[in-house]
């Protein structure tokens, strides 16, 4: 053990009071405000003014050649609503099946690195962080010849008649699997499950080992270990993953685009599409508005919910 | 019963190792296909082993144009994120001041937001402004982006650190600057490093915010995106296959290299 572990640290918090307080120059109280200053106008020019750029453009009325003006045109909301609810709905659905997929598949993953991996732990991290080091649209390309028509894949799932199965709940069509929304799910969780699997990895990495020793020592069978021991105590890393590859799977469009087909869009793909090519400006911005709203709410009361606020 | 028994022992090892190589898996395939040539545009089907590829790794027009460009990019970016996020971080754990939690919320927030939200939004910003699209768009973006994460990531470190030791460099008459300089910037060194690695990554990918910011700039993810459209080069799978054994080669390293420090100042 190193030398700077031994000590239990105080947390800085407490020991700031230890700092003279009297007569602290008025230089000396500024010093916070001038660190803070340059990144917080940064978000604020940046990040917030932005916002209210897009609040006050999705209620503007106009055209590309006279120009938009704001006409308190709050219709807008509901008519982009109305015409692109399917692919609300159909977002978050894809974002939440590929979440549920990414915590099912990433699970045993962390579990495997925290608990089981004795000396190979670091190897088996690298290999979960290393395909981020090859562009992310790259990777997803690469899907496209691993679900191609007639590949491997598709051929073992026919023989299995899994794609009967999943062709009759309407997730794939004619015995493929590219264009369909097994597809984008796919893809979204592919790309999503090391957001997942890290948090996890960090919080049952803190797990004293011996908990479970000790529940095996109170004849708890793995079963009930798992439930009311590692469980509870992994649930920052649940909702964390959770809420790292939900938020950035509802508004994704890249996967919708190069592994699925016009009946699969998603709603990035709408704001996309309206603020790049039909360059409806007022439309778009509304959309992305009802996006972030949604988001928000979703993340706020999943976050009440779990009882962990103060993972923020 | 006894096979069955470590079996059902070792499912978790299982299930973790398959999902390990659905991870791995598209790294092969793309490491495979660097060696194809493709018949047409679009390089999803295998035909035969070549090494043209390899040996003309910028054959195709503004690909190395665009991968110089994403790397001057995500360098300024990583800078200028480090910097003000080291700033905001050490402000936040160190001082006390008022509207802190206005503070927290605000740098939460961008990660909280689906990139598309953050983009749409910025790009209002810069059309009422009338500002031409372009690298400086795209950096200033990066840069927003990429500060939350630094904060995090130099807060974390910022805050396991033992206050003491800069008192006992206080103690020993160092002053403010020199306290600074030799006691806690190596101290919070790694979590700084962490933050700006996690930026230049960050940086370097992105594409959606690019996407919509970026006006006719291409950087490598755009012209990947935009090949997906009229065809993909070979060379694109190069490129990726060497950044993934570039950046392992560095992390294996960085790893033995820390593995031996460990275990001099252990002797």
């Amino acid at each position: 053990m190193s030398a700077t572990d031994t000590p239990p640290a105080p947390p800085a918090e407490e020991a700031a009071p230890a700092r003279p307080v009297r007569g602290r120059s008025l230089r000396k109280r500024l010093v916070p405000y001038w660190l803070l200053l340059p990144g917080i106008l940064w978000l604020l020019v940046f990040f917030a003014l932005p916002m209210v750029y897009q609040a006050s453009t999705s209620v503007q009325t106009g055209s590309l050649e006279q120009g938009f003006r704001v006409t308190w045109h709050f219709r807008t909301y509901a008519d982009a609503f109305a015409d692109y609810y399917p692919q609300f709905v159909r977002s978050l659905l894809y974002a939440g099946t590929a979440t549920l997929l990414c915590l099912l598949l990433g699970y045993p993953l962390a579990y495997l690195i925290a608990f089981r991996a004795g000396r190979w732990r670091n190897l088996l991290l690298v290999l979960v962080i290393a395909p981020f080091f090859t562009s992310f649209l790259i990777r997803t390309l690469a899907w496209k010849t691993i679900l191609a028509d007639g590949g491997a894949v598709v051929d073992a799932l026919e023989g299995l008649h899994v794609l009967d199965v999943t062709s009759r709940l309407g997730w794939t069509e004619d015995n493929r699997i590219l264009a369909t929304p097994m597809a984008v799910v796919c893809g979204l969780t592919y790309n999503f499950l090391p957001f997942m699997i890290l948090p996890l990895y960090t919080s049952l990495d803190r797990i004293d080992p011996r908990l479970h020793e000790a529940a095996g020592d109170l004849y708890a069978t793995p079963a009930a270990t798992f439930r009311t021991v590692t469980l509870p105590l992994s649930m920052p890393g649940v909702v964390a993953g959770t809420l790292l590859t939900f938020i950035p799977a509802s508004g994704d469009y890249v996967n919708a685009e190069l592994l699925g087909s016009t009946d699969t869009k998603m709603v990035g793909s709408v704001i996309q599409s309206q603020f790049l090519r039909v360059l409806d400006y007022p439309t778009a911005a509304a959309l992305s508005f009802i996006l972030m709203a949604v988001v928000l709410l979703v993340v706020t009361v999943y976050i009440r919910r779990s009882g962990t606020e103060d993972l923020l | 019963m006894r096979l069955l028994r470590s079996l059902r022992r070792n499912l978790v090892v299982i299930a973790g190792l398959l999902t390990l190589a659905c991870l791995v898996l598209p790294n092969l395939v793309v490491t495979v296909f660097s060696f194809n040539r493709p018949n047409g545009r679009f390089n999803y089907a295998w035909q035969r082993f070549s090494l043209d590829a390899w040996k003309d790794p910028c054959g195709v027009a503004d690909l190395c144009g665009s991968l110089s460009l994403s790397l001057r990019i995500a360098a300024l970016a990583t800078l200028g994120a480090t910097v003000l996020g080291t700033m905001i971080a050490f402000a936040l754990v160190r001082y006390r001041f008022r509207a802190r939690g206005a503070v927290n919320s605000l740098i939460f927030l961008p990660m909280a937001m689906p990139e598309v939200v953050m983009a749409a939004s910025l790009l209002t910003l810069f059309l009422n402004m009338g500002a031409e699209l372009g690298f400086l768009t795209v950096l200033i973006a990066h840069i927003m982006f990429c500060l939350s994460f630094v904060v995090t990531a130099v807060k974390a470190r910022v805050l396991s650190m033992d206050p003491r030791l800069e008192e006992a460099a206080r103690d020993l008459y160092a002053g403010p600057a020199q306290t600074f300089l030799r006691v806690t910037l190596p101290i919070a060194a790694p979590g700084i490093a962490a933050g700006a690695l996690l930026a230049f990554a960050l940086s370097f990918d992105d594409f959606i915010i690019t996407n919509f910011n970026a006006g006719s700039t291409v950087t490598f993810p755009m012209f990947v995106w935009g090949s997906a459209q009229r065809g993909t080069p070979v060379q694109i799978n190069v490129i990726g296959t060497a950044m993934f054994v570039i950046a392992v080669a560095v992390v294996l390293v960085g790893q033995l290299v820390a593995g031996r420090r460990r275990n001099n100042t252990r002797k």
